[in-house]
């Protein structure tokens, strides 16, 4: 028997989220849901793990604060330094105070960039990438569940049974 | 006793399904605009052109084409800095310091607010970049090392501040703009037909960056948005408390104040929604989005120019009573010089716009109210130009030696390149509001089943 591709095709997302949870207590394994936008508690229904974004912008964040601090020192004391309006660089703790706000910026600066950074590149976006989504309808008001088998017949009555309006089959090589 | 929560006005009106949401944010992009856009776009456009020649001849000839003299060195091109800076001040407000908040009502209003942001940043950085005189020379204020050409930028200098507080600014709103927009580019791209627009097929296929709405997608979306907020709400503070340093740690008399920082930051927020309200009046009635931006949504905007009008009304007032507390005559001269002295009328006017005239939003039938609304979000935006021009002028046009005393007056090319800057403006919003998705559809339809009015029954 060939592989096939199952879609189903859902117009609610609580119904979407029902049946995931049903198919997956089945022990079947879903490849892809997509979404016109996101659904509060799909991802743990999927079993996802979290997203580790956040921890990333946090370091991230530290990194840029380093860079900050680094470069205020070397610039102002080590490389260049200046009497300027009488208040001259000797030391990097005395003079620090009025590097806060760069440091603060540049802090935000390292850890939204790099993390959207990260978040494009491990989403695969770039200008130029194709959508993915086997339906463009699932960018409107359509949920699509993307399972990969060898038996259709039954997957299909079980997506049927729980809410899919449209169930489309495609034979994979 | 027992008190029962009324039940919240819906934000959403009529039966909107999903579908229908979609639609609504497609047909601006997809359809031909009406007369009404091109009226206002070839205004904004003539403006735009009174710009380039302004900024054209004080680039060609020098800034002495401006009405700048020895005493008054800073006069309209800060101003209209800090006025366009705090404009921008609302989007990042509305999509960051809400979105921690949870506050549904953003949703319908967050995108064009932030392009609002955007496109008034824009304004506020060619203002020090053209007063540099040669801003073919604008990167000096980099850190670029002696050998480069320069010395060692100063990281002393409030004004270095502001390079890294408004750069920092818009790239981070931008960002936070686009992340939010490539779902919803997404959509208009799977909605537009290639057969009859292939290049514009092509062009949101790009921008959309091939978004396809994977469940891991949306998770790491949610995750990036809610970081991104936490990174821009402090930063939405920063900014403005960095633009009030270029004064507050001036000693110019009427500048040397601690209180500068959260005054420039309310000021920010509620010039930045009164703006917002401009905008957002005509274009749901222009685009047809009464159903997305409601009356509610309206009420709520009012209720923060309220609040930060207050607050502003209170900054003037403590200002007055540290003038005259901190037994400084020179102080005391230059608050009592912004009230009665030449520049009296732009002191009243300020007061009037930005103190007295929000007061009116006590009552809810005119805080409801389109029209009214309306005409106080220009008089907030006309109270707030004057505040900044108060602060700056009047402060310095009488300074400590009378036979240096002087009065500013604006040149052609200072009006021109103010109007302009308007006219810039709207040649960019006008432009965004038929080629964007102007509501963020994807995360308004996560509040269809809470929010709307067909499942509020």
């Amino acid at each position: 028997m060939s592989k096939k591709v199952i879609y189903g095709i859902f117009d609610d997302e609580e119904v979407l989220l029902k049946s995931v949870k049903e198919v997956r207590s089945k022990d079947i394994s879903i490849k892809e849901v997509y979404s016109p936008f996101p659904i509060h508690g799909l991802d743990h229904a999927l079993g996802l793990e979290r997203t580790r974004l956040a921890i990333a912008a946090f370091i991230y964040g530290a990194i840029g604060c380093a860079v900050a601090i680094w470069m205020t020192y070397y610039i102002m004391i080590l490389d260049w330094p200046q009497n300027i309006g009488g208040k001259p660089s000797f030391a990097y703790y005395l003079n620090m105070p009025a590097f806060v706000p760069i440091i603060f910026e540049m802090t935000v600066l390292f850890s939204a960039h790099l993390m959207v950074i990260t978040y494009l590149f491990k989403c695969k976006l770039f200008p130029g990438q194709e959508s993915a989504s086997p339906d463009p309808r699932t960018t409107d008001d359509k949920f699509l569940m993307e399972i990969e088998s060898d038996d259709d017949k039954t997957i299909s009555t079980l997506l049927k049974k729980t809410g899919a309006t449209e169930i489309n089959v495609k034979e994979i090589a | 006793m027992q008190k029962e929560s009324p039940i919240r006005e819906p934000l959403i009106l009529g039966n909107k399904s999903y579908h229908d949401i979609t639609m609504d944010v497609a047909k601006p992009v997809l359809a031909k605009a009406n007369k009404m856009w091109w009226i206002v776009f070839g205004i904004s456009l003539v403006l735009f052109v009174w710009w380039i020649l302004s900024v054209g001849y004080t680039i060609g000839t020098g800034i002495g084409v401006w009405g700048l003299n020895k005493t008054v060195g800073w006069a309209w091109d800060i101003t209209n800095f800090v006025w366009w800076v705090g404009i921008g001040h609302a989007g990042t407000l509305i999509s960051a310091v809400l979105l921690l908040f949870r506050q549904k009502w953003r949703l319908s209003i967050n995108r064009s607010a932030e392009a609002m942001t955007i496109f008034a940043v824009v304004q506020a950085a060619m203002f020090p970049l053209i007063h540099m005189g040669r801003p073919w020379l604008g990167y000096y204020v980099f850190p670029i090392p002696n050998n480069f050409g320069s010395l060692w930028v100063n990281f002393n200098s409030p004004l270095l501040w502001d390079v890294f507080a408004i750069s920092t600014y818009f790239s981070v709103s931008f960002v936070f703009w686009y992340v939010g927009l490539i779902p919803d580019f997404a959509m208009i791209r799977d909605k537009v037909n290639e057969k009859y627009w292939p290049l514009r097929k092509k062009i949101y296929s790009i921008l959309s960056f091939g978004w396809s709405g994977r469940a891991k997608d949306w998770q790491r979306f949610e995750e990036v948005s809610l970081v991104l907020a936490g990174l821009a709400t402090p930063l939405v503070f920063s900014v403005h408390s960095i633009v009030s340093f270029d004064f507050a740690t001036s000693v110019i008399p009427g500048w040397h104040t601690t209180i500068f920082p959260p005054y420039f930051v309310a000021g920010a927020v509620f010039s930045g929604f009164a703006m917002v309200q401009t905008l957002l009046l005509v274009m749901r009635k222009v685009v047809g989005l009464e159903a997305y931006i409601t009356i509610k949504h309206v009420e709520y905007m009012n209720i923060v120019i309220m609040l930060t009008g207050n607050l502003v009304g209170i900054a003037y007032l403590t200002e007055l009573f540290m003038a005259w507390y901190s037994g400084v005559e020179f102080e005391q001269y230059a608050f009592l010089n912004r009230a009665t002295g030449p520049y009296w009328w732009a002191y009243w006017s300020m007061m009037t716009c930005n103190v007295i005239s929000p007061q009116l939003m006590w009552f809810k039938k005119l805080r409801t109210n389109i029209v009214f609304t309306f005409i106080l979000a220009l008089f907030v935006n006309i109270g707030m130009w004057f505040e900044r021009f108060v602060i700056i002028v009047t402060s310095i046009h009488r300074d400590y030696l009378p036979s240096s005393w002087t009065m500013f007056s604006p040149t052609f090319v200072d009006i021109g390149i103010f109007v302009g800057s308007i006219g810039f403006f709207f040649v960019l919003f006008l432009l965004y509001s038929r080629t964007f998705p102007v509501i963020a559809q994807a995360e308004l339809k996560t509040i269809v089943k809470s929010s709307s009015e067909q499942y509020k029954k």
